[in-house]
């Protein structure tokens, strides 16, 4: 009997624990959004929660209830015991059809959001489908490589390393791609990521719809200098990021190929602005730009670098 | 060339598995020479073709390799909890997961299972022994060389460091030169070789070989599950083959497959690893749902719940098994349609899964529980598997998983399926089929110990990490510089040691119980309800002296209340067995060696062994050893004395 009370009460943590864990989702990115895109994201996660939770209530009730009911027990005898039963068609067919029925629901807003987030006027209207896009959405192309992130903006002439001004309230288009190992763009509180190839292009929307500075990354392990290819997005009205382009217009040097060629060298760098892009002269996303870093530093690829935790190559090498 | 392009230098931690390696390795040559033992090891363990004996050999290298993947487990949440002691660098770091992962699901996942499968499947069907014993033997010894190649990358040449999945163009010449990635190569397509060679073995042994009476419907649903899994190996395993050979004649002989220049098609490796990837989650997850049924059923005290159900839904994941890879990409930039329906396959996979979690509820309605240590694993396996599979539906909703993609959140999913499906099966099913292997139960007591720890530990570990992907925590970072990321991290290490404790407590419990629990007379220690608890314990090396005419499902419940058993004097006949042999081992050595020198790419090497490998299997075609006859005479001897008669 001790035995049982203990149990039971056991089990009553587990959802208890859950609650106590979402009760701290505000403060988790992914639970919140700052754009439209991680907006439908986060909507979509939550709804689904909501089906995945019901099916945990129900099947660990469903255990607990049988475990408790029927453990062997001193003195249970064979009450309630028939060792015969072994199918039940109405039953079956019931757990049959119920998680069909849970994955039709949970199918129908997931291809929706799919064919949104394809379409930057879908995907950052998400909040209010009423409004129609208005502006043309910003295009960035965004260029991994060992281990630092280029953004290059051809409509100003400007490129960043390791950094990134966005204007709020006006789609970003990135155009992803690489100049040497498969990357992922993933800025959490603005939506979730694609990858980044070389010779191909993604395109990822993405929104803010509020000012501040977001933690962007690459998510898909490139090496050895994977932990520290992060950036910070610096999410700011129309006004100052026109003021921001123009000052790194005016102030910042020109991007030399030179220069370019030697950031593409595999290791860490600082941040950087320049007032050209390296789009000029070459395009990672196509054919013909696709093995440009590999063929210019492929000696530099065999050097391992042993960074520690600040970054720089640790002592013993 | 130079001694430190070969030895890997300048790590500490190397320098102290080498040493124990050394000593290891010394202290068995040792104790094996002081006993005289080499002449016992060679007839008994080398040179067997015996499916209980081999299947030992698979259980007791898992367990290694599980000890293996655990400290390599173990130092990266050591690093990840506390930064601050600069314990692994990013190189380090990334060999250690790299290892981890590959180890874990090839060298221990799979093979654990498959030892299991080799010991109970024939004794389930009524059989002697396998199809092709010798075969069996190669795939072991392929098995094995194929995880000491893996292995050796450690302090030989240096590890892989692209991540188990090794996606190119990273993983190709360019960018990862030298050994670690040929290892990686080379020990995967040995021990792949070996896994399909058991997959055809075990799918003719269940198709041909089954008592007499028994139909398809009347197997026992652990041998079910092994027939499905070994269709997918069969039609898995040759894509990995492919995929492991093209990069490796990408990387040692210059083509451009997987390349960024020349034109290769680096994502092809993605499509062809996760073609064969995603059914191999399926190939370490159904056998485990098979270990899981009969535990339970066995432990309830009553017939599997809806039979016919668990079948087909086992057959119908098999076939979608094979229509999901591409959720594993959804952030491929495929366009919507494409992801569209991929999302729907995946998570239709829920239905039948559910399908399954209901039926083991059911089978619990109206039984009599008994909780053994083999049945908790198995018991607890349901509530933790349900996490892990509603994370699974979450990660498959496309839209949702741009999000979730190559975050702690899926991390924590696929621990929580593997651990609590494989990791908990293998445990179980090691509990439950222990003393018909060894003639001991293992000891209760400290079986609960080890459950509690490792089930508490294991969510401690894990389940924090849900919230840590939420948080946008990515995964194979080898620190983390989000503050906020830190106190889960160190919660979910002190799981991992709990754990680790717990694996612990586990191995002590088998040491333990072999010099105090009780030998095993009856056979029959569980009150089982199938085939393999009909032989005596210690089982013969030719299991059935008679073959019972199996016609219904547990088969061996009518047969205890009609007094059968597998011994019929009236019956006997001359039992046909096959020999000894040590071909499989040198045969292996062979294509090990030419592996390993292709490794450090020394072509004539390389060549010199393929040519000795092609002699053996040569050898071996011109081998007319058609086994021996066991006589009558002393099939009674060996059955009288272990039935006490
Ligand atoms: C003691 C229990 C375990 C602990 C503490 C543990 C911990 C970890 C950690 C810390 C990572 C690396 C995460 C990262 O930085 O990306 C990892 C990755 C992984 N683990 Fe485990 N693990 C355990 C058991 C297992 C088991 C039993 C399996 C398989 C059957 C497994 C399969 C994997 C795989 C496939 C990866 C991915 C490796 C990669 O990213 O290439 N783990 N695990
Ligand atoms: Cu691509
Ligand atoms: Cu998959």
């Amino acid at each position: 009997m001790k035995n049982k009370r203990h149990r039971s009460k056991w089990l009553f943590l587990i959802p208890l624990s859950l609650v106590f864990f979402l009760s701290g989702c505000e403060q988790m990115v992914v639970f919140d959004p700052k754009g439209p895109v991680a907006q439908s994201q986060n909507d979509l996660i939550i709804y689904s929660l909501w089906f995945m939770l019901g099916i945990v209530v129900v099947v660990f009730g469903l255990f607990a209830y049988m475990l408790i009911k029927y453990r062997d027990r001193p003195g249970r005898g064979d009450k309630d015991y028939d060792p015969s039963i072994h199918g039940n068609t109405l039953i079956e067919i019931i757990w049959t059809v119920v998680p069909f029925v849970i994955v039709i629901a949970l199918s129908i807003p997931t291809v929706e959001t799919l064919y949104d987030l394809e379409d930057p006027a879908a995907a950052t209207s998400y909040e209010d489908p009423s409004e129609t896009l208005d502006e043309e959405p910003l295009v960035i192309h965004a260029t991994s490589a060992d281990w630092k992130w280029f953004f290059s903006y051809p409509e100003q002439g400007i490129e960043t390393v390791n950094y990134l001004h966005i204007p709020t309230d006006r789609p970003i288009e990135f155009r992803l791609s690489s100049a040497d190992s498969m990357a992922a763009l993933w800025i959490p509180a603005l939506g979730g990521q694609k990858y980044n190839m070389a010779g191909m292009m993604n395109k990822l929307y993405l929104e803010a719809s509020e000012e501040g500075v977001y933690d962007g990354r690459n998510s898909n392990f490139t090496g050895e200098g994977f932990t520290d290819q992060t950036f910070k997005v610096h999410a700011e009205s129309e006004e100052q990021f026109n003021a921001w382009v123009e000052e790194t217009k005016s102030e910042a040097p020109v991007l030399t190929q030179e220069k370019y060629d030697s950031l593409l060298e595999p290791g860490l760098t600082d941040k950087m602005e320049f007032s050209s892009t390296h789009l000029e002269w070459v395009n990672h996303a196509t054919n013909d730009g696709r093995d440009y870093a590999v063929e210019r530093h492929r000696e530099a690829y065999k050097e391992k670098l042993h960074l520690d935790r600040d970054g720089v190559p640790s002592s013993h090498e | 060339m130079n001694i430190t392009d070969i030895l890997v230098t300048g790590e500490p931690l190397i320098y102290g598995a080498m040493v124990s390696i050394v000593l290891v390795s010394t202290a068995a040559i040792f104790l094996l020479t002081y006993f005289k033992r080499w002449g016992w090891l060679w007839r008994e363990w080398l040179t067997t073709v015996d499916h209980k004996k081999i299947g030992i050999m698979y259980i007791l290298s898992a367990l290694a390799m599980l000890f293996r993947g655990g400290m390599d487990a173990l130092m990266m949440r050591i690093q990840l909890a506390f930064p601050g002691l600069n314990f692994l660098d990013a190189q380090h770091y990334d060999e250690i997961f790299t290892t981890h992962g590959t180890v874990m699901i090839i060298f221990m996942a799979m093979p654990f299972l498959i030892g299991l499968m080799n010991i109970i499947v024939p004794l389930q069907i009524g059989a002697r022994d396998f199809a092709f014993p010798f075969v069996n033997a190669v795939s072991f010894w392929s098995f094995f060389f194929g995880a000491m190649l893996f292995n050796i990358s450690f302090v030989i040449g240096g590890s892989p460091d692209a991540g188990w999945t090794s996606y190119t163009p990273l993983a190709g010449a360019a960018m990862s030169p030298g050994p670690g990635q040929n290892f990686y190569l080379m020990g995967l397509q040995l021990s792949g070789i070996g896994t399909l060679a058991t997959g055809v073995n075990l799918m003719v042994t269940i198709l041909k070989m089954r008592a007499p009476g028994m139909k398809l419907f009347h197997m026992p649903i652990f041998t079910w599950s092994t027939l499905v899994t070994c269709f997918i190996i069969v039609f898995a395993f040759p894509i990995l083959t492919v995929a492991l050979a093209l990069m490796t004649i990408d990387r040692i002989f210059g083509s451009q497959f997987f390349t960024l220049t020349g034109e290769g098609l680096p994502m092809m490796w993605a499509n062809l690893f996760w073609m064969w990837g995603h059914p191999e989650v399926y190939i370490v997850i159904l056998p485990a749902f098979g270990i899981f049924s009969e535990v339970i059923a066995t432990f309830a005290r009553k017939r599997l719940f809806g039979y016919h159900a668990m079948v087909w839904s086992m057959i119908i994941i098999a076939l979608l098994s094979f229509l999901v890879w591409v959720h594993h990409f959804f952030t491929m930039g495929a366009g919507a349609f494409v992801n569209s329906v991929f999302s729907v396959s995946t998570m239709l996979i829920a239905v039948p899964t559910g399908v399954k979690i209901f039926n083991w509820l059911a089978t619990l309605y109206k039984s009599k529980i008994e909780f053994t240590v083999a049945n908790l694993w198995a018991l607890a396996f349901i509530p933790s598997f349900v996490i892990g599979g509603v994370t699974g539906v979450m990660l498959g909703m496309a839209a949702a998983d741009f999000q979730f993609h190559n975050s702690y959140f899926l991390i924590a999913h696929f621990h929580y399926v593997l651990i609590a499906g494989t990791v908990f099966a293998c445990f179980a099913g090691l509990v439950f089929w222990y003393p018909k292997i060894f003639g001991h139960k293992l000891n209760e007591r400290i079986g609960k110990w080890s459950f509690w720890l490792f089930l508490i530990g294991f969510h401690v570990c894990f389940f924090p990490q849900y919230f840590l992907g939420l948080d946008g925590m990515p995964r194979r970072i080898f620190i983390t510089r989000i503050e906020e990321w830190l106190p889960l991290n160190v919660i979910s290490t002190v799981g991992a040691f709990g754990m680790g404790l717990g694996f612990a407590v586990f191995v002590f419990n088998i040491y333990y119980s072999y010099r105090y629990s009780e030998r095993e007379k009856t056979g029959d220690p569980w009150n089982g309800r199938t085939l393999e608890w009909a032989t005596p314990t210690p089982i013969p090396f030719y299991n059935f002296a008679t073959i019972p005419h199996v016609d219904g499902i547990d088969y061996y419940l009518p047969m205890k209340e009609k007094g059968e058993t597998t011994y019929d004097e009236s019956k006997l006949e001359p039992i046909h067995m096959p020999s000894n042999s040590g071909q499989p081992i040198i045969m292996m050595a062979f294509f090990a060696f030419a592996s390993f020198a292709l490794v450090f790419e020394w072509i004539p090497l390389a060549i010199a062994g393929l040519i000795g490998g092609f002699i053996m299997m040569g050898v071996r075609s011109f081998d007319y050893d058609e086994g021996y006859h066991v006589e009558v005479d002393e099939i009674k001897r060996i059955e009288r004395s272990a039935r006490g008669l």
